[in-house]
């Protein structure tokens, strides 16, 4: 085991280096001044362009710029993000927290529901309930998230005035701004829980609402099919056979002996599910209009605010790496078949 | 498969194949009789009579008993999704009859606007959907939709497919060092959910359809590689690819007549999910603002065009209903269609699958 992770973690580095080198062959098809803006960090410097293009060497053959562009990156100076407003580097992290909330959101729902509903469908195969939750799962999966987003938006908010978008109502915006309100970790729900403020834990729940519903919808349908493959697998090994014939009550063998071995593989993929929102997010942050990363990078790719777009596609990138790495290792680590090998 | 058996073949089918004759025949004498259609098809005669090969190719197919469609048949959800699909290449192939373009256009993917006033139109006799924000026809835009969505995810799937077996071929074959730094280059690229790549490539590259099937073929090209490795790698050892090496064929000739062979069905259903997924995305750029201009007949631009409408107006919360649910329900068919058909595809082809799954 502890080989694969080491391979694994040697990997990681020269995967980086790869998609640095990605964004850079891309970058590299934009005019040199475009470009120069990813090292500024100032807009008053906009003026200096041209002595910016020579002092960062943009004239220069493209593996010279390359390491240039490396070194700033690694120094932590991802350039200015003219739709944000501030650097790069900052905006992510004011942007992060609010995806982070909304993912946890979605996460939770889909991982019960998913669970539940994958369950029941393997136990009652190729009856109702197993024929609906295949229906729904390829509808869901049918139906683009910018619509099922749109259709939220008009039920929820339209018709029923129960999800609005946005993160904050305006009072509880100012609140939060105001000096009585200590931000302590920029997750607005828990932020207010420690606070003490439910009406501001109330009002942000229910502005999370609408995409968290939307990023279930769109992301659940695999982990029900995951789950129902799973647990028909179990289902059909000896130790379950053995746990039947012993007399045990049926719940009690689904629950303890079946549902918990055919948790595994759901358990380690449940990183990829969180990687699948992290892409997710830019429709849904989009549509509600929740400020988030994903709202952020693509409203720097509609703006034409490359050291944006590319500063949020690398953040990203770092994150699906570390996800798909923590997903094989949790997988060696849970399934001991693996680990004995 | 030579002229003798196609013969034996006709001879044995006759009476089914008739029947699919008459269906054509028919087909093609009501359209020229119905005054209405006669016009139209004398406009475009050659869009016509591909709907009418397209029907009887299809009519063929499904009377003639084979493996194939003696499984379909077994399957319902499979001919739901053979019947959607059908329905779509039928509405692009008759675009020019469906939606006759305004004779002074000249490009007849650009929708016809009636006005300029910003606030959409109900569904009425002569825009049979609506119009959308900027009185641009709704009916009109999802025909030729079609055609769009269809040469969006057959270009993106060819590219993505042609760049798969040149890598994924490289890797399976060659294995070792060869392999790895491959595998390595399909690694980077997965590093990305795939929108978000697609996202950063057209902000890059600038926004245009042709951008938007570039960035998506850049994003899909890594499953087409990957799969076509583990199906080579597979193969690699059987017996009789030692057997055809052993009796002299070349690398080329192993991999062009025993692993692609053994390799195409997995493709299929690949492919076929593919195609749905693809206009997703497209769909998806399109709606973030990224794909082609206002204007153009793409159903993710009428979806971004409908987005300031959707809460109605105070009172009326559906009042603007038409501007998202014919564009929507336009993408969800055709996109549940390539599911359906993937999924019954996998089915079918891959009965250890249908076993667990």
């Amino acid at each position: 085991m502890a080989a694969y992770i080491a391979r694994r973690l040697v990997m990681l580095p020269l995967v980086a280096f790869g998609v640095t080198v990605l964004i850079f062959a891309l970058l590299s098809f934009l005019d040199p001044a475009v470009r120069a803006g990813a090292f500024i960090t100032n807009p008053n410097q906009l003026k200096a362009i041209d002595s910016i293009i020579r002092t960062y060497g943009l004239d220069r053959p493209i593996y010279e710029q390359y390491w240039t562009w490396l070194r700033e990156v690694f120094r932590g100076n991802l350039g200015w993000s003219q739709t944000a407003r501030m650097p790069v580097r900052e905006a992510i992290a004011a942007f992060f927290p609010g995806t982070l909330e909304l993912t946890f959101y979605a996460f939770v729902p889909i991982m019960l529901i998913g669970v539940w509903l994958g369950t029941a469908a393997a136990v009652h195969r190729d009856r109702l309930v197993d024929h609906l939750s295949r229906i729904f799962s390829i509808s869901f999966r049918s139906l683009p998230s910018f619509v099922w987003g749109l259709l939220v938006l008009m039920v929820f908010y339209g018709r029923l005035s129960w999800f609005p978008p946005g993160r904050l109502s305006l009072d509880a915006d100012l609140f939060v701004r105001s000096g009585q309100f200590h931000a302590y970790t920029g997750l607005v729900t828990l932020d207010a829980l420690l606070n003490g403020q439910l009406w501001i834990f109330a009002d942000a729940l229910r502005h999370i609402a609408g995409p968290a519903i939307t990023l279930t919808m769109v992301s659940i349908a695999l982990l029900v099919r995951l789950m129902r493959s799973s647990m028909l697998e179990v289902l059909n090994q000896d130790y379950v056979r053995t746990a039947r014939s012993k007399g045990l009550a049926e719940p009690v063998v689904i629950d303890k002996h079946a549902r918990r071995n055919a948790l595994i593989p759901v358990i380690t993929l449940s990183s990829y599910t969180i990687v699948s929102l992290l892409g997710g997010v830019v429709i849904t942050e989009t549509i509600f209009n929740f400020p988030g990363i994903g709202r952020w990078g693509a409203f720097a790719a509609q703006q034409l605010d490359i050291p944006g777009v590319t500063g949020f596609t690398m953040f990203v990138a770092a994150l699906t790496v570390l996800g798909n790495l923590a997903a094989d290792v949790l997988y060696v680590f849970f399934d001991p078949r693996i680990r004995l090998r | 498969m030579g002229l003798a058996a196609v013969t034996r073949g006709f001879h044995e089918h006759r009476p089914r194949l008739a029947g699919v004759a008459a269906l054509g025949a028919g087909l093609a004498v009501l359209a020229l009789a119905v005054p209405l259609t006669r016009e139209r098809v004398a406009q475009a005669p050659f869009a016509a009579a591909q709907c009418l090969l397209l029907v009887v190719a299809v009519a063929t197919f499904w009377v003639i008993p084979s493996d194939l469609t003696r499984r379909m048949r077994k399957n319902p959800l499979s001919v739901a999704g053979f019947g959607l699909i059908a329905a779509f290449v039928a509405v692009a192939i008759l675009a020019p009859i469906l939606a006759p373009p305004p004779a002074t256009s000249r490009d007849p993917y650009i929708i016809p606007q009636e006005g300029f006033a910003s606030v959409p139109t109900p569904p009425r006799p002569g825009h049979p959907f609506g119009t959308t924000e900027g009185q641009y026809d709704l009916y009109y835009g999802i025909v030729w939709g079609a055609r769009t969505a269809f040469r969006v995810s057959i270009l993106v799937i060819a590219i993505a497919v042609a760049i798969g077996l040149v890598v994924g071929g490289l890797s399976g074959y060659y294995g070792g060092r060869v392999d790895e730094a491959m595998m390595r280059l399909t690694d980077i690229f997965l590093a990305f959910p795939s929108l978000v790549l697609a996202v950063t490539v057209v902000a890059v590259l600038g926004r245009s359809l042709t951008n938007v099937m570039i960035a998506i073929a850049i994003v899909h090209w890594p499953i087409y590689a990957r799969l076509l490795r583990g199906d080579i790698l597979s193969v690699r050892g059987r017996d009789y690819v030692e057997a055809a090496r052993a009796a002299g064929a070349g690398d080329v000739r192993i991999i062009v007549r025993h692993v692609i062979p053994n390799a195409i069905y997995p493709f299929l259903v690949l492919s076929s999910l593919d195609m749905g997924l693809i206009v997703i995305t497209a769909a998806a750029l399109s709606f973030l603002g990224l794909g082609p201009d206002v204007g153009y007949a793409d159903w993710g631009t009428l979806i971004n065009l409908s987005r300031t409408w959707i809460l109605g107006r105070p009172g009326e919360p559906f009042a603007y209903w038409y501007v998202l649910a014919y564009p929507g329900a336009a993408i969800f068919l055709f996109v549940l269609g390539w599911n359906l058909l993937g999924d019954a595809f996998r089915d079918i082809l891959d009965p250890r699958l249908r076993a667990s799954g």
